[in-house]
């Protein structure tokens, strides 16, 4: 970790405004931003997790938050960040062996992944719902 | 010519003294997220709509009791670990760099420290 205190003005390399904006670089940029969402979000579940530990009366507290319209808005956003991150995840593993780099491939794999976090998270959340009987 | 040593060479380990093990620790998290998740997912929409004492019974039962600390453990050392790599990219004055890299520490513990302890308490009864 060199000191960077020490920068002076030096020439700055181009950065992102400088690029019209490609489907693959958006996915790596929402990869990493679906990363640190649920790293926040984490603490949601694990919130959850000790109020059902700690009784009845925090649990049904906790309960009634996240199944209010607001809850839900965020519980579904953290289902779909989570799934995008997973997917995004796979197209990495991929990567690692080597395989995958094609460039028709990879905007192929972007835009797969993209369309199964969408339509896998709807399914969760209709799965979801038709178990609570709300279909 | 390279002015690395001999030394330097056979042990690969870089400027930051780790090698691999960091880029490596997230692959194997990553890997073991994977089914974990899926699981994870399905154990919870499972209870959707259960009441505190059905929902108990479930995630204390010990097979689920069992997946919920593994999932626990990969995805916060996961996260951790992703953490990190963000704040070495973005954070670029020393001393908050360090700042959040020991609240990220923090922050991993607390969170995974106080998930395995709510899922023994409800699955060795309180």
């Amino acid at each position: 970790m060199a000191d960077s205190n020490t920068r002076t003005q030096r020439p700055l390399s181009p950065h992102l405004q400088i690029y019209r904006p490609m489907l693959t670089m958006m996915m790596s940029i929402v990869h990493r931003a679906t990363g640190a969402a649920l790293y926040f979000g984490t603490l949601l579940v694990i919130w959850w997790l000790v109020a059902l530990a700690a009784g009845p009366d925090h649990f049904s507290y906790v309960q009634d938050i996240a199944g209010s319209w607001f809850g839900r808005l965020v519980l579904f956003g953290y289902t779909w960040a989570l799934v995008h991150h997973a997917l995004g995840g796979l197209r990495h593993l991929v990567w690692d062996t080597g395989r995958g780099f094609d460039l028709e491939l990879v905007e192929w794999m972007a835009r797969l992944n993209l369309a199964g976090s969408v339509v896998i998270t709807v399914v969760i959340w209709l799965i979801g719902y038709s178990a609570m009987g709300g279909l | 010519m390279s002015l690395r040593t001999p030394m330097s060479k056979v042990r690969g380990l870089g400027s930051a003294k780790s090698g691999a093990e960091h880029f490596w620790r997230q692959r194997v998290t990553a890997i073991a997220n994977i089914p974990l998740m899926i699981l994870f997912v399905a154990v919870l929409v499972s209870n959707l709509g259960g009441n505190h004492a059905s929902v108990t019974a479930s995630i204390g039962s010990p097979m689920i009791a069992i997946l919920f600390l593994l999932i626990i453990c990969s995805a916060v050392y996961h996260m951790y670990l992703g953490m990190q790599v963000i704040i070495e990219d973005y954070v670029h004055g020393e001393g908050l760099k360090i700042v959040c890299i020991l609240g990220n520490i923090f922050f991993a513990v607390v969170i995974g420290l106080a998930g395995a302890f709510s899922i023994l308490k409800l699955s060795f009864g309180s």
